[in-house]
């Protein structure tokens, strides 16, 4: 049995509403209502579900920039995270070989000239040349600004890697590409990766295992191919009809 | 590499520079050289006209002008630049602070900072000057206090909208601290709103100085200061026009010159 690198138990996040008057009662929303899961080192754990879900809210949960009750254990020091919007997650004032170093810097273990070896191994590694060190991230199209992005996830060797929707804001070939690096990076560092995605068939091609979320809850879930062609709840049944797989 | 092929030449960029260009120069050229002493008084020369000699004439004690607008400019650059660089210290700081952290103190800070901003920044001089006397150095603080809030007000905006991006989250999980986030990660992508924002500061600080000087709150005599110089000049208006004139013309430039540097300089 695989060494379990995540293990989240009775996991339940709430969120206060804002009072419109100081007499109101503080009401308090939850968002993910008592989750338990694992997840085991060297796997792709795809989270699936519709917007509202919670996927962010327990990926947040999860790297602790959000208050939880229930239990998060980690494997892992420093989990890393790849967002979104490719456009937003690299700091338009610097280079693109400043913000790969930055974490390296926070470290604060290596040299300048070690750092710089680092960035252009691991641009190399995502398959950018070393001259994109010298870029602003505005220059760069979203493939690339995506691939800068893994690249800044991967510098401090995370471990787990949670990728939050990573592909929804890219056209299609780009999509397929980008889908491959963690592919080939998932083999060759032998990474976790815990895959958020409303797009069954990204996740399908991706991932090992899935999580089926539906209002704060697991609803489902299993290995890829039980949940797709054996689905026990019905709400698993409307997302794969309305992501057009016939089963 | 031209990427731009029909791109409009920046006049404003290229003319705004030149001013100030030319405007610093000279007042390098003042810090080493005048024609004449600027205090020195000759009675003969007492309201003598534009010539050779006196480039820009003599005022009621028969001192040249030229010589004085060059002492009066220095003072005037460098008590507006000492204002700005004040504002901007103390302002980035506080902005970035209440504008990263919020909250109550946020709050606080900023009901205050509305307080100053409400006072014309001459009257709050005054009083700072009327409590700590009169002199270059006073009125540098006294303006440069009074410049804070605006700074402050600007880069408060800028990281309120720049906190909740994804670089600023993915700082935090590489584990950068509240102060790296804040002046390394944040504060470079403020600086093109900033940089405008100390060009306007630094026209409304020479007018401010020379206002203050002009009401005789500013720098004292025998120092030079184009608003004081403006001031003497009123009451032989008619008899020495040109000592009137040029300090204006020159306060004109410095101002302008600024102005459109700021505006080249934001559209380039």
């Amino acid at each position: 049995m695989a060494e379990k690198i995540l293990e989240v138990s009775n996991l339940s996040v709430s969120y206060q509403e804002r009072r419109k008057t100081p007499f109101e009662k503080k009401k308090s929303i939850q968002i993910l209502k008592e989750l338990t899961f694992s997840m085991e080192r060297g796997e792709i754990l795809g989270l699936v579900g519709e917007s509202g879900s919670g996927k962010t809210t327990l990926a947040r949960a999860i790297l602790g920039m959000i208050p939880y009750e229930g239990e998060i254990v980690k494997a892992v020091s420093s989990p890393q995270m790849v967002f979104q919007d490719p456009y937003g997650s690299l700091n338009p004032a610097r280079r693109v070989g400043w913000i790969l170093e930055e974490p390296l810097r926070l470290r604060g273990k290596m040299d300048a000239p070690q750092r710089k070896e680092r960035v252009v191994s691991m641009l190399q590694r995502v398959g950018l040349d070393e001259k994109f060190a010298d870029r602003y991230p505005r220059e760069l199209s979203g493939g690339q600004r995506q691939r800068v992005c893994i690249a800044a996830a991967l510098m401090l060797e995370p471990g787990l890697l949670i990728a939050d929707e990573p592909v929804s804001a890219l056209d299609v070939t780009i999509q397929a590409q980008i889908l491959e690096l963690f592919e080939r990076i998932h083999s060759e560092m032998n990474l976790s990766v815990l895959f958020i995605s409303h797009d069954l068939r990204v996740v399908y091609q991706m991932c090992d295992r899935v999580l089926i979320m539906k209002g704060g809850q697991i609803v489902e879930s299993g290995p890829v191919e039980e949940v797709y062609f054996h689905h026990r709840h019905e709400y698993t049944g409307s997302l794969l009809s309305a992501a057009g797989i016939v089963v | 590499m031209a990427v731009n092929v029909n791109r409009k030449k920046n006049y404003n960029l290229i003319l705004g520079g030149g001013l100030t260009g030319v405007i610093m120069l000279f007042i390098l050229i003042g810090i080493f050289y005048t024609p004449y002493d600027p205090d020195a008084m000759n009675a003969a020369d007492k309201f003598a006209g534009v010539s050779i000699r006196h480039l820009m004439g003599c005022d009621n004690f028969g001192r040249d002008v030229f010589s004085r607008v060059l002492e009066g400019s220095r003072t005037t650059w460098l008590v507006a630049a000492g204002t700005v660089f004040i504002g901007t210290f103390f302002g980035v700081i506080l902005g970035a602070l209440t504008g990263y952290y919020g909250g109550i103190v946020d709050e606080i800070l900023m009901r205050v900072n509305d307080a100053v901003f409400a006072f014309p920044s001459i009257l709050l001089a005054l009083t700072f000057i009327s409590i700590s006397g009169s002199g270059r150095y006073q009125v540098v603080i006294a303006l440069g206090i009074a410049f804070i809030p605006s700074f402050a007000r600007i880069v408060r905006g800028e990281f309120i909208k720049c906190k909740n991006m994804d670089y600023v989250k993915n700082a935090r999980l590489q584990g950068a601290g509240d102060f790296r986030i804040m002046f390394v990660h944040i504060l470079p992508n403020t600086l093109t709103v900033l940089l405008s924002a100390v060009m306007i500061g630094f026209n409304n600080a020479v007018l401010a100085e020379a206002g203050m000087s002009f009401l005789g709150i500013g720098v004292q005599p025998p120092d030079a200061s184009l608003g004081r110089m403006l001031a003497e000049a009123q009451s032989y208006l008619f008899r020495a026009p040109a000592y009137a004139v040029f300090p204006g013309v020159v306060i004109i430039l410095m101002v302008l010159g600024f102005s459109l540097l700021g505006d080249g300089l934001k559209n380039e």
